[in-house]
């Protein structure tokens, strides 16, 4: 053995000793955090990294008296089932259909809400405009669609007298599937435009007053003000709502697309989550492997799409979620 | 500020003052058609649901109430399925958001506190949750292993801690109790439980009326879980009612054969579904005002490192 060496060892083994004897004085240290910590924590265990352990039958031929470990192994059948089969483009189409058009109808909307807040100063009126454009948020999902279901009714939607008095012919909009998406985008537009323009407000109430007093000294407008000072100072809170949107681009929520779905408008009101419903909970001969196969591959893709959405944005404006 | 809203009323020169004021306006304009288009919907629904029947299916209602009448009111209230939901819903929400709360506050003090070891870690292992997910099936699979389905509790744990509402009350902690005050608490023999108690909670009022909020709102409006885990009806939630009535139209006309009184079960059934959207909507709206003034913080502090 080389003398020389010695030492080093030692000093390796002294330092590992110590990192070791340093964690265990920490751990100690922080022993009645963990007993506050625990229950919450095993709850994050069991309910939610529980049925990441499950997402395994994906590739398996799942038959419940097996369970998750003992069902057979069968590798990609599933999915490459999924891609095959008669639904598969219809329902990524009509799932990123939906998302795209209800990111670009609905990503604008706050903002011009929260600048035209921040621009009035008639007080009262905007306090009036803040609650009332908050409300739609608390309605539930499925009394939002009773509400659409009520305005569009052929028979007695409000929608259809109108059309009606205007010399139209009534139209049952729910049954027309061409419809289904713009229905979709601007029924949530209407409830959450509001609400979503609250993080604009209280990034608008940060920019710095000084900003304006110099702009208003040389002579800036109101317009020109918001162009040159608001609309930069609410850009970083943009770009992060954006990030955040994109990665949930495929999560069209099964909600609201399920409770608006009928047999007359499934050709466009198909997506991926509803699709994963009706194979497996749904139909008579449930198949939960298949099922899961499509959840996982819509699950993956939405990781991938927010992974590489963070860094586009950390790249070209230094702003990212991690 | 007040210097600065004098200035935006006289304007810099005079010159600009007339562009000025037509921007104003035109701002205030649209202001104003967005609150109209916001309101309609919810004015018609509520005027509909004091209007007579015969005047919501012939389409008499288009702005204030048309033969006020509280029939529709008095048809909801008679409906035992409504009723029941509603109790249940009432049980669901506050069980399960006092569960929210208790296990939110102890899961986010300790991943505040810069002595706990590993936090990174944990606070990763919670992150994580909210980029991705079992997903549907195994979630169902492992409800159902549990035991859980067809019982209170699958309405009450599978959303027992939301990971979001975590980050923000964290946040919170981090920036309102100080390192200082800890110290000054242990060295006075306080231990991490007793300090969380006594001093973190009173001085977390605002950030617990969010939490607060958006968990029971959340409760309130659930439909989901119910609609996957419960087939026992004297469970289901109001939201399971609502979607049967509302959107699936199953209303129970027990068998009316005559024609005028088969009308006039129609006209109720079309009256009772706007005056049941009232019910179901008004006991958040009357919530939401009081706690409006800690929103902007609470959707704030979420922001910061969402």
């Amino acid at each position: 053995m080389d003398i020389k060496k010695t030492p080093q060892i030692n000093g390796k083994v002294l330092e590992r000793t110590s990192a070791f004897l340093n964690a265990k004085k920490q751990i100690k240290k922080s022993l009645e955090l963990y007993l506050i910590f625990l229950l919450p924590f095993l709850w994050f265990i069991i309910f939610r990294y529980g049925p990441m352990y499950g997402l395994q039958i994906a590739f398996r031929d799942y038959r419940a008296v097996d369970g998750i470990w003992g069902s057979r192994w069968i590798g990609l059948a599933n999915f490459i089932k999924f891609f095959n089969s008669y639904e598969f483009k219809r329902v990524v189409t009509n799932t990123l259909g939906i998302a795209i058009y209800n990111l670009i109808a609905s990503f604008p909307m706050p903002i011009m809400l929260a600048i035209a807040l921040n621009v009035s100063y008639r007080n009262k009126f905007k306090k009036v405009t803040q609650y009332v454009t908050y409300m739609p948020y608390f309605i539930s999902t499925v009394v939002m669609v009773g509400i659409i279901l009520r305005f569009l009714n052929p028979r007695i939607g409000v929608v259809n007298k109108l059309i009606t008095a205007l010399g139209g012919e009534a139209v049952d909009f729910m049954a027309v599937p061409e419809y289904f998406k713009s229905i979709y985008v601007w029924s949530g537009v209407w409830q959450y435009t509001g609400w979503n323009s609250i993080i604009y407000l209280a990034a608008l109430a940060s920019v710095s007053p000084e900003l304006h007093e110099a702009a208003m000294i040389d002579g800036a407008s109101r317009f020109k003000r918001v162009i040159y000072i608001d609309l930069p100072g609410i850009m970083p809170t943009a770009v992060i709502l954006l990030i955040l949107n994109c990665g949930h681009l495929m999560n069209v929520g099964f909600e609201k697309v399920f409770l608006m779905q009928n047999p007359l408008n499934l050709r466009t009101s198909q997506v991926i989550a509803t699709y994963e419903y009706s194979v497996g909970l749904k139909s008579a001969a449930a198949n939960f492997s298949y099922a899961t196969a499509i959840g996982f591959f819509n699950s993956v893709i939405n990781l991938i799409l927010i992974v590489i959405v963070n860094k586009i944005a950390k790249k070209y404006t230094e702003i990212s979620l991690w | 500020m007040k210097k600065i809203k004098r200035n935006r009323r006289t304007g810099i020169n005079a010159a600009q003052i007339k562009g000025e004021r037509l921007f104003y306006t035109l701002n205030d304009l649209f202001l104003l058609f967005f609150l109209l288009i916001v309101a309609y919907p919810i004015i018609y629904v509520f005027s509909a649901s004091f209007s007579s029947p015969s005047a919501v299916i012939s389409g008499k209602v288009v702005l204030f109430p048309v033969d006020f009448s509280l029939e529709g009111y008095k048809a909801v209230f008679e409906n035992g399925d409504i009723v029941l939901g509603y109790a249940n819903t009432i049980f669901y929400t506050v069980a399960g958001t006092i569960i929210n709360i208790f296990l939110t506050i102890i899961c986010a003090y300790p991943l505040s506190r810069k002595e706990m070891y590993g936090r990174d870690i944990f606070m990763f292992i919670i992150s994580f949750t909210m980029i991705f997910s079992g997903g549907l099936i195994p979630t169902y699979i492992l409800v159902q292993n549990l035991g859980l389905i067809n019982t209170r509790w699958a309405m009450l744990l599978p959303n027992a801690i939301g990971a979001y509402n975590v980050i923000i009350a964290r946040t919170y902690f981090q920036t309102t109790i100080t390192d200082d005050l800890f110290e000054v608490a242990q060295l006075n023999g306080c231990s991490h439980i007793r300090f969380l108690w006594s001093i973190v909670l009173p001085l977390s009022k605002a950030v617990t009326a969010v939490l607060v909020l958006f968990y029971a709102v959340g409760h309130w409006n659930q439909y989901f879980n119910a609609f996957i885990y419960l087939s026992d009806r004297k469970l289901f939630p109001l939201q399971i009612i609502l979607r049967e009535i509302l959107v699936m139209n199953q209303i129970d006309s027990s068998m009316v054969t005559d024609p005028v009184l088969m009308a006039r079960k129609q006209g109720l059934a079309d009256l009772l579904k706007y005056s049941l959207i009232i019910v179901a909507s008004v006991p958040v709206w009357i919530a939401y005002p009081f706690v409006q003034k800690h929103f902007v913080k609470g959707v704030m502090i979420g922001a910061v490192k969402g």
